[in-house]
């Protein structure tokens, strides 16, 4: 096929010859979905997912730009590339979203998440706790003399880590915001 | 300020039931007459009358209802015209804004209950937006892919005065899918068909919701190129029935040629349709030695059930245009020899006779009803629409249709109880046409209430009603899947159908005997009015042939096949 870089072997053979050898590998990206910031938008993005069985990980949502009422939606998920490519069609055929962006195959992003944990302990697991959260860059925004809360960012990854690390030192509860993504370099 | 702006949208018919909370849109409807309103029996009668409307004119069809009961009875409509791309607008009132979420008297979520069986929905809470917000209706719904669209309208919001927007002026939407394929991709499109030896166009809806132009290019495409063409359900009209290149419909009960000429092909062009998994059957061994290429508006719909080797994103009009065009600047090349050989190995196909079945002289067998009905109207101008069971199949292969847009069925969603209120809603939008409704016993009593509104307006639509007093589709799966158990399949205490009619206002009739048959199918057509042909047939026919599901196409049976527990392994937990 000269016109387009039709891959060799379609020419009399079936396009399953050429099904991807990983479609059963399961994937994770993470889409950025700019939408209008209308009522009900976040639920059709939502029954979008549950009513057609795909995953959300994580999933973060604000208004980005008050004047143009746009909102941005970064999405977490997981599936096989043929239900990744589904997934973003689907999503890009909902009225109100005006892109769809995927980060994870778009080049590098930066993919930053909060959390607060609050942790309870004396003594040594105490001065511990305090220890790594300095070594984790994790701040102190609250502390009374049995517990603290720490505040935390970074990827999704560092914060499992974290919280991993304090669960023997007396993890109480812990919030995290999902993951807030943005590509690398100049372009939007 | 509704009247209005549907006036501005050009609107001439709205389809509806009133209520409390659409009172005021009711009092402008009163003190005007450009717009007219047909009143139903039941919302959902509404909303299959404007897919009626619709599917047989090319225009979006209009709804008016309440709120609460008779938006949750809209439902059904919505998702039916969803599955099958009809552009519908349906506006719906709602209790005053500032009681929304106090369970208040006929309250209910209209728009969280329609958001996935609609394109789009709106609450409007200012009535500044309203008339802009209507106008952002029509467009969703009629622009890409169509499909329903929902307006919620709270009772203050009608009360109040604001300013209205013409259509003109509205807000230009940022929803604008595209229109025009890819050059190259099409380009590459014309090398596969120029060299395909066994190549077959898999035609669906598309072709049809892409307007009545693109039935004519695909016409030409055809008879240029020599190359068989096939059709879905939703596709049927877009090719002439009577045109030498034409196989029949496709799929689980399409026919032999159609489904053998998909397994075998090299190449398959699929032009505006899904590939549905009543089309497809067995995913993994679907037309296994074809190069597939698919056009289609909804990039959602492109390798979503199917891998294809070339899609092409577009409206078909535009597409089949610059296909054609590019097709002819390279020489209008085909493969010739090949063809040659791939039509004779169609012939024997064709001479199979897959229609073919044992009649009777005794009784009527529902394939010669529907012969003698396709033999004396055609023709005519002629529109059909049909309930969902057997008798939907049978008509689909034993009707013929020459002409896009006269052919009204429910096929994605499947629906029991659409094509008596789509009939009236055809028959409004062509008040001279022969209107008929192939039925079935079961599926005509889910929505027989609007025989009423077809008398109130004088339609005379036709019911065409194959009884064989059985859910006849139900039972021929409990034949094939759950050993003769016949459970709950039958329709007992069937009324009097003629009777029932009469009662109505509509003139009724029952034939049994097979010599009877063209006197009362004449009787029907010729009767100025209303009118409900009960034809008794043989109760236990099956409608073949038939893609037992889990199988792939060339594991058809045909009309001798003893059916009983041909559905078996994977296939049984299909539906
Ligand atoms: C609303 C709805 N309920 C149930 C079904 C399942 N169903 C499909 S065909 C059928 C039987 C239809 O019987 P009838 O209208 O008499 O047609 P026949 O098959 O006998 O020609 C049923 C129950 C459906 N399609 N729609
Ligand atoms: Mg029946």
């Amino acid at each position: 096929m000269a016109a387009l870089n039709i891959k060799k072997g379609s020419s009399r053979k079936s396009a399953y010859d050429l099904r991807d050898p990983n479609a059963d590998v399961i994937e994770r990206h993470t889409l950025a979905v700019i939408v209008d910031n209308e009522p009900g938008v976040l639920a059709r993005v939502i029954g979008l997912f549950s009513g057609r069985g795909y995953n959300i990980d994580s999933l973060t949502v604000a208004e980005v730009d008050h004047t143009g009422h746009q909102s941005r939606i970064t999405i977490v998920t997981t599936g096989t590339p043929a239900v990744i490519v589904q997934i973003k069609a689907q999503l890009g055929r909902i009225v109100p979203v005006h892109q769809v962006h995927d980060l994870t195959v778009e080049g590098f992003a930066v993919e930053r998440e909060l959390a607060l944990l609050k942790v309870a302990g004396l003594g040594e697991k105490r001065v511990e706790a305090l220890r790594l959260a300095d070594i984790f860059r994790a701040n102190v925004v609250d502390s009374t003399l049995q517990s603290f809360i720490f505040e935390i960012t970074g990827s999704p990854e560092k914060v499992d880590a974290f919280a991993d690390l304090m669960r023997p030192l007396g993890l109480v509860e812990i919030a995290r915001t999902g993951v807030a993504a943005l590509s690398r370099g100049g372009e939007a | 300020m509704v009247v209005q702006a549907l006036k501005d949208q050009g609107v001439d018919t709205v389809f509806g039931y009133p209520g409390g909370a659409v009172l005021p849109i009711y009092d402008e409807i009163f003190q005007q007459n450009d717009i007219r309103h047909i009143l139903v029996r039941h919302e959902q009668g509404a909303v299959h009358a404007a897919e009626g409307y619709a599917r047989s004119t090319g225009k979006p069809g209009v709804v008016l209802v309440t709120s609460g009961p008779a938006a949750t009875n809209a439902v059904t409509g919505l998702t039916d015209a969803l599955m099958d791309s009809i552009p519908i607008v349906v506006l719906t009132g709602q209790v005053p804004t500032f009681m929304i979420g106090t369970d208040g008297f006929q309250e209910a979520d209209t728009v969280g209950i329609t958001r996935p069986c609609t394109k789009h929905n709106w609450l409007v809470k200012d009535t500044n937006m309203l008339a802009d917000t209507i106008h952002q209706a029509f467009h969703v719904a009629t622009t890409g892919r169509p499909g329903p669209t929902l307006v919620d309208i709270p009772k203050d919001v009608q009360f109040a005065t604001g300013t209205y927007i013409p259509p003109q002026k509205a807000r230009t939407s940022h929803y604008q899918p595209q229109k025009k394929g890819d050059i190259l991709a099409i380009t590459a499109l014309v090398e596969m068909m120029e060299e395909a030896e066994q190549p077959i166009f898999y035609t669906g809806g598309g072709v049809i919701n892409s307007g009545p132009g693109a039935s004519q290019l695909l016409r030409e495409l055809v008879d240029a190129t020599g190359f068989p063409i096939t059709s879905t359900l939703m596709g049927l009209g877009a090719y002439p029935a009577s045109g030498d290149k034409w196989l029949g419909m496709l799929g689980m009960h399409g026919l032999y040629e159609a489904n053998m000429a998909m397994h075998d092909c090299d190449l398959m062009i699929n032009i505006g349709a899904r590939f549905d998994d009543r089309i497809t059957g067995r995913i993994d061994s679907f037309s296994p030695g074809s190069k597939k290429a698919h056009i289609d508006i909804d990039a959602s719909s492109i390798n979503k059930v199917i891998h294809v080797d070339l899609a092409i994103l577009g409206d078909v009009g535009f597409v089949l245009e610059d296909l054609l065009r590019i097709w002819k600047s390279r020489g209008r090349k085909t493969n010739k020899e090949g063809l040659k050989a791939w039509w004779a190995q169609i012939e024997q196909w064709r001479a199979i006779d897959c229609l073919s079945y044992n009649n009777s002289e005794k009784i009527i067998k529902p394939q010669y009803a529907l012969q003698r009905l396709e033999e004396l109207t055609k023709g005519m101008d002629r529109y059909i629409t049909t309930e969902v069971g057997q008798h939907q199949m049978w008509a689909a292969q034993y009707l013929g249709f020459e002409d896009p847009n006269r052919w009204m069925t429910s096929g994605g969603l499947g629906t029991m109880g659409y094509g008596l209120p789509a009939s009236n809603g055809v028959q409004i939008a062509h008040p001279d046409a022969l209107v008929i409704n192939v039925a079935g016993d079961a599926s005509i009593m889910m929505n027989i209430q609007e025989i009423s509104t077809a008398v109130q307006f004088r339609l005379p639509v036709k019911q065409f009603i194959l009884n064989n007093e059985r859910l006849g589709m139900v039972r021929q799966w409990q034949q094939l899947l759950h050993g003769e158990r016949y459970s709950q399949s039958w329709t007992e205490s069937l009324p009097d159908f003629p009777k029932m009619a009469e009662a109505f206002g509509c003139k009724g009739r029952t034939v049994k005997d097979p010599a009877d048959l063209d006197d009362a199918i004449r009787e029907m057509i010729e009767y100025d009015g209303p009118f409900l042909l009960e034809v008794l047939v043989e109760k236990h026919e099956n409608c073949f042939p038939m893609i037992p599901s889990g199988e792939p196409h060339n594991k058809m049976l045909l009309g001798d096949a003893t059916a009983t527990d041909a559905i078996k392994g994977d296939g049984a937990v299909l539906v």
